[in-house]
């Protein structure tokens, strides 16, 4: 009945489309390029930036233990960094995706959609 | 302790009614599969946020949290950064991605582009497995809050706190489903916030809202470690083997969090992709404000309580945020706290329940038993239901059982599946074009069984004194957390699978692909 290329229409509710022609047009490769440039790196970001916190306040106690003001020291504004990068990449993430994926993922949807919303 | 068990007893009993209410008034208009797995999607992501803030902040965060930091200091801290930071892998990898391609389980996106049976027996498996010993972690825990709280020492009287628990939960997810379950999350976390606030505002206060007094006032009281406590390495810092441990718990957490089922399932109650990321944003604001308030509370309970007297507690390290509470406002504030760590439990039991029995449902009976024919039909929700009470009572036998367990070690495990088992074969399904059912299949299963033989083999089972068997001595792996291998394990073996395999599907990635960064054909909200 069905082929690879037309997969039978019960198991795609979305309705026929050619889903590798969208994936390989420009509109939907620049979508996919500015998603994966802005999490990827993020994402490898924090991940380090975790790490060297983990490794630190396992490896180097004493360093940690420095005290910079009163009773405050190095770790504990080392962990408190750690919530700050936390809201500040939440806070961009969300800037790049409402500026610069929502709009293109909407055009690409309307236009599959036959929507004009 | 100045305890007082029946006040405490009322004050919960009124939470347990008001909730019950809620649950009630939400069943209404409950029909399709959607409205009971998914609360018809139809909740915002500020209250999706508060419910999943809801659903993460277990006792194990606020009691466990606040009592590690009260004896060990700064380690304790390290757990709370651990849970926080990982929502970020939530947030820029799969939330939204997850919330466009799938349903209601994580078993619909790992599925979408395999041969469905046996990615979604899989993926079945691992959900069952995670939420079972997330459960059994807060059914262990009930039974010591109990003691503690209610002054019921006898393992007994214990089991029968745990069943009437146990019921209660059974009682919000049959009744409320998805939706029930969610206002239960969002009040639990609503009481939850408030209290730990106003308990932080109260401890600052006292130190005239000086944090380096108060860290004066805690070093002061502990005179066993002195300053030591305001550094790392109390409670890991000993040994080699012990750091390295450490350093593996830290994945784990890190990695973990964007691979609970139970979690991810909460992406599927909001109508869009765009909702699912405010939940995300909602839900990192009101976590990280709360680990920041543990902070404050573990040294202001080592400062105004004080170790010796948290140690001489039933329950220990646990019992340090409650004494703290009793301390700052007697024991009406203490029968308060009590009530909000009782429906701590029982509300993150209830999401629980409600993620293996849809697991299971979809799953299992709708896709695999009955080939995709019963999907979306009431038969689903039938199925749901009833494995909802089953998994109930394994929870409540499970939990009679593991009273007086270590809840932490428990929790660990749970993390430690969900990083090595789904987050691996999450990430490849979204972003790795090659990858197929055979390397989900390897990282899936290979992943589950390499972390619970290393844990199997871990001194948390057996040859301490400490451990589950502490007679028996099968200790070959040092490490109590099997993160650090296993991970990387599990990566490589999706890796391998997946080579290995011919198996290939193009234009179900491009479809998959598609629709996941664009949400074409994303399931709607439901409309009442």
């Amino acid at each position: 009945m069905s082929t690879a290329e037309h997969p039978p229409a019960e198991s795609n509710p979305v309705g026929e489309h050619d889903w590798e022609a969208v994936q390989s047009s420009p509109e939907f490769v620049e979508l996919r390029r500015r998603l994966r440039s802005f999490v990827f790196p993020m994402a490898g970001l924090f991940l380090v930036w975790y790490l060297l916190y983990v490794l630190l306040a396992d490896y180097a106690h004493d360093f940690m233990a420095t005290k910079v003001v009163g009773n405050i020291n190095i770790g504990l504004i080392f962990g408190l960094l750690q919530f700050v990068s936390t809201f500040a990449i939440t806070t961009l993430y969300v800037r790049h995706a409402n500026k610069h994926l929502d709009p293109a993922a909407e055009k690409i949807r309307n236009e599959l959609e036959g929507g004009h919303a | 302790m100045n305890n007082n068990p029946v006040l405490n007893i009322s004050i919960f009993a009124v939470f347990v009614a008001i909730t019950l209410v809620v649950v009630i008034r939400a069943s209404r208009n409950q029909k399709t599969a959607a409205d009971y797995l998914a609360a018809g999607r139809a909740f915002t992501g500020p209250q999706n946020g508060i419910a999943i803030a809801g659903d993460y902040l277990s006792a194990a965060s606020f009691l466990g949290i606040a009592g590690a930091i009260a004896l060990n200091g700064y380690d304790g801290f390290l757990y709370s950064i651990g849970f926080l930071v990982a929502w970020l892998v939530a947030l820029l990898l799969v939330a939204e991605l997850l919330r466009n391609t799938g349903k209601y389980t994580m078993g619909d996106v790992l599925a979408f582009r395999m041969r469905q049976r046996p990615v979604r027996a899989a993926a079945a498996t691992s959900t069952m497995a995670v939420s079972f010993f997330y459960l059994l972690a807060q059914m262990a825990g009930a039974g010591g809050l109990v003691a503690l709280l209610l002054n019921i020492t006898g393992k007994g009287g214990q089991a029968i706190v745990i069943a009437v628990v146990g019921a209660l939960m059974i009682a919000y997810v049959l009744i409320g489903g998805m939706k029930g379950t969610t206002w239960v999350q969002i009040i639990k976390a609503v009481l939850l916030i408030i209290g730990a606030g106003v308990m932080t505002v109260w401890v600052l206060a006292k130190y005239g809202f000086n944090l380096s007094t108060l860290l004066g006032a805690a070093v002061d009281n502990a005179p066993k470690f002195g300053e030591k406590i305001l550094g790392p390495g109390l409670q890991y810092g000993a040994t080699g083997t012990s750091k390295l441990d450490f350093l593996s718990l830290g994945l784990a957490l890190v990695l973990g969090t964007a691979g609970l089922p139970h979690i991810l399932m909460r992406f599927y109650t909001v109508p869009t992709a765009k909702e699912a990321r405010r939940s995300v944003v909602w839900a990192i604001w009101l976590i990280g404000l709360f680990y920041l308030f543990t902070l404050v509370l573990g040294y202001g309970a080592g400062a105004l309580v004080g170790p010796d007297k948290i140690n001489a507690a039933p329950g220990k390290a646990n019992s340090a945020a409650p004494l703290l509470a009793e301390a700052l406002g007697g024991p009406v504030l203490l029968g308060l706290i009590a009530a909000v760590a009782f429906a701590t439990i029982l509300a993150v039991v209830a999401g629980l329940t409600i993620t293996a029995s849809a697991s299971f449902a979809h799953d299992i009976y709708a896709n695999i038993i009955k080939k995709g024919e019963m999907e979306d039909k009431e038969a689903e929700v039938v199925v749901a239901r009833r494995t909802a009470v089953v998994i109930g009572v394994v929870a409540i036998v499970g939990g009679i059982a593991a009273n007086g367990q270590n809840i932490a070690f428990l929790v660990a495990l749970a993390f430690a599946v969900a990083a090595s088992a789904n987050l691996p074969t999450i990430l490849y399904s979204l972003f790795w074009k090659r990858f197929n059912t055979s390397g989900a299949l390897w990282s899936i299963y290979g992943g589950l069984s390499v972390t619970i033989l290393l844990i199997v083999l871990s001194p948390a089972v057996s040859g301490k004194a400490s451990s589950m068997f502490p007679t028996a001595d099968f200790d070959l792996f040092p490490l109590s957390n099997p993160g650090i291998v296993s991970i990387p394990l599990s990566f490589i073996l999706g890796y391998l699978g997946t080579v290995l395999s011919k198996e290939k599907d193009s234009a179900k990635y491009a479809e998959m692909e598609v629709r996941a960064l664009t949400g074409v054909g994303a399931e709607k909200a439901t409309a009442h």
